[in-house]
């Protein structure tokens, strides 16, 4: 039977992540349509692999594989550009934790996001310390700081993530004295490559408080509450040199 | 500096030959990439323009899904635009084939029945897609390992109408040639032999494996040229002249140098056919 284009692509796929697909029989029997389901599906696996090297150095290759391809029989990419597949993966572990057992993986997954998210954002300006240069405490306290595409933050309250994230990707062995603490994590990228670094939990709320349109007036308000011990000029110096911001905004 | 000088044998760029690749002078050299590893901002566009400032650069498409039942998604047109501005390739190509459909991409190359239906669709989204280009593009021959019903056109007739009702120009893939003649029991040379040689703007070469069970052969670009490609790639430079020619390499990646030695093959196949076009 001939099928329109359309009616055999919607057969063909339902084929290739083994649904019911009774129109295209005389193809599904053929041993030759394996290559497809196995090129597909080893496209998507290797994409996730590729895209969380700090999980599979936790889990294992074989575990890895077969999370790899429990996720994509269900969620296949939306996009061609596989560098951003997998922005529920660290979800889907976290659903999945009676499987591996461990309850940082997820958030060691959205490290691994979070790097694939700035090692592939759009390059925009950076806020330069000379456009400060003359603007009065008025100015500076109305003004909107926000954060350029190439950076991420995220506070992780019961694991140490940054440090199990940072010790799984450099394959760097777990320290003793490694206390296990609440930590957060700020992430940016340059032309060079992506750079990491601890980030305090005031520093997240006043980059979350940026991202949400608060004037830095109000952001660092927010911060000081979340973190009452706040160095806020140490904090603003070390996200300029980080080159967090986009130039400034105004009310 | 290779940026401007005449095409001959090139190379599939990986991110690890970056440096031997960037350094690298040998006449005719050029390299050829996926758009859609570099349709992105950040380092690994950075590098691809480091590399468009030297040598001359293919975009090799994956995921246009020219073949599927519906126009090219726009998003994607406009993200291949702004990397074509940015890096300005000599060539830009895509796959006679489908990967994305409703809203989800299946990574690979998937057939379709060659119907005139197909013809009239795909021929309207090449159209569509030089458009939004604005340039012709070229189109690959695909592998096929399926015994596929409702065909209306032979892969060759097909090529060329669709040559005669867009201008594209062809991407000549003489490993899926090989591929496919064995997959599918036909006779390579023959194919080969009726190619129209008038629109094969590109030839690739890459190397193949044998499936589990050793019945099909795999288009896995994991392995060094066989020798019946080369046979048949000698044969047609012999026939039609020398074209640009591109080594695909994506597996069991070997070292620059190891790959520059197979490119030396195929640059010299091309020099004794005469002037590159």
């Amino acid at each position: 039977m001939n099928l329109p284009l359309g009616q055999f692509q919607d057969a063909f796929i339902d084929a290739l992540y083994l649904r019911p697909a009774p129109l295209l029989q005389n193809l599904t029997r053929q041993p030759a349509f394996a290559v497809y389901r196995n090129t597909v599906m080893a496209g998507c696996v290797d994409a996730l692999r590729a895209n969380f090297p700090s999980v599979e150095t936790l889990v294992g290759a074989d575990w890895m594989q077969q999370a790899a391809a429990a996720y994509a029989q269900h969620t296949p990419p939306d996009d061609a550009r596989l560098i951003r597949y997998g922005a529920t993966f660290a979800a889907f572990l976290q659903d999945s934790q009676a499987s591996h057992g461990l309850p940082y993986l997820a958030d060691v997954a959205r490290l691994d996001w979070h790097w694939c998210e700035v090692f592939s954002a759009i390059e925009q300006p950076c806020l330069a310390l000379a456009d400060l240069a003359g603007m009065t405490a008025s100015d500076l306290g109305r003004s909107h700081l926000r954060p350029r595409q190439n950076v991420r933050w995220q506070w992780f309250d019961a694991h140490p993530a940054l440090s199990l994230w940072r010790c799984s990707r450099e394959g760097l062995p777990w320290p003793q004295s490694q206390p296990w603490v609440a930590e957060g994590a700020l992430l940016s990228a340059d032309q060079h490559g992506v750079n990491h670094q601890p980030l305090e939990a005031g520093g997240c709320m006043f980059l979350d408080a940026c991202a949400a349109g608060h004037s830095l007036e109000s952001a660092s308000q927010l911060a000081l509450q979340r973190q009452p011990d706040l160095d806020f000029t140490n904090l603003l110096g070390r996200l300029m040199q980080a080159r967090v911001f986009l130039p400034l905004s105004f009310d | 500096m290779n940026r401007t000088a005449p095409l001959g044998a090139g190379l599939g760029l990986k991110p690890e030959h970056f440096a031997p690749a960037l350094a690298c002078n040998a006449d005719g050299l050029w390299y050829e990439v996926h758009p859609e590893n570099y349709m992105v901002g950040g380092p690994r566009l950075a590098w691809l323009q480091r590399m468009a400032e030297r040598h001359a650069l293919s975009l090799h498409g994956v995921a246009l899904s020219l073949a599927a039942d519906a126009e090219p998604d726009i998003t994607h047109l406009r993200r291949l635009r702004v990397l074509i501005d940015q890096v300005n390739p000599v060539l830009v190509s895509e796959h006679l084939a489908w990967s994305t459909w409703r809203d989800q991409y299946h990574p690979d190359l998937l057939p379709f029945p060659r119907s005139h239906e197909a013809l009239a669709r795909i021929s309207d989204n090449i159209l569509r897609t030089q458009d939004a280009l604005g340039r012709c593009i070229a189109i690959e021959n695909p592998s096929h390992y399926l015994q596929l019903q409702g065909h209306d056109l032979d892969e060759i007739e097909f090529l060329d109408e669709l040559v005669r009702r867009t201008g594209c120009t062809l991407l000549l893939d003489i490993n899926n040639v090989h591929v496919s003649a064995h997959n599918l029991g036909f006779n390579a040379k023959d194919y080969l032999d009726r190619f129209p040689a008038h629109a094969i703007s590109e030839v690739h070469l890459a190397g193949h494996s044998h499936d589990d069970q050793g019945a099909l052969l795999i288009d896995s670009h994991d392995t060094a040229i066989a020798e019946p490609v080369w046979a048949l790639y000698r044969r047609l430079i012999a026939r039609i002249g020398a074209r640009p020619t591109l080594i695909e390499r994506d597996g069991n990646l070997p070292a620059f140098d190891e790959l520059l030695a197979e490119r030396a093959i195929a640059q010299t196949t091309l020099d004794h056919a005469g002037a590159l076009p």
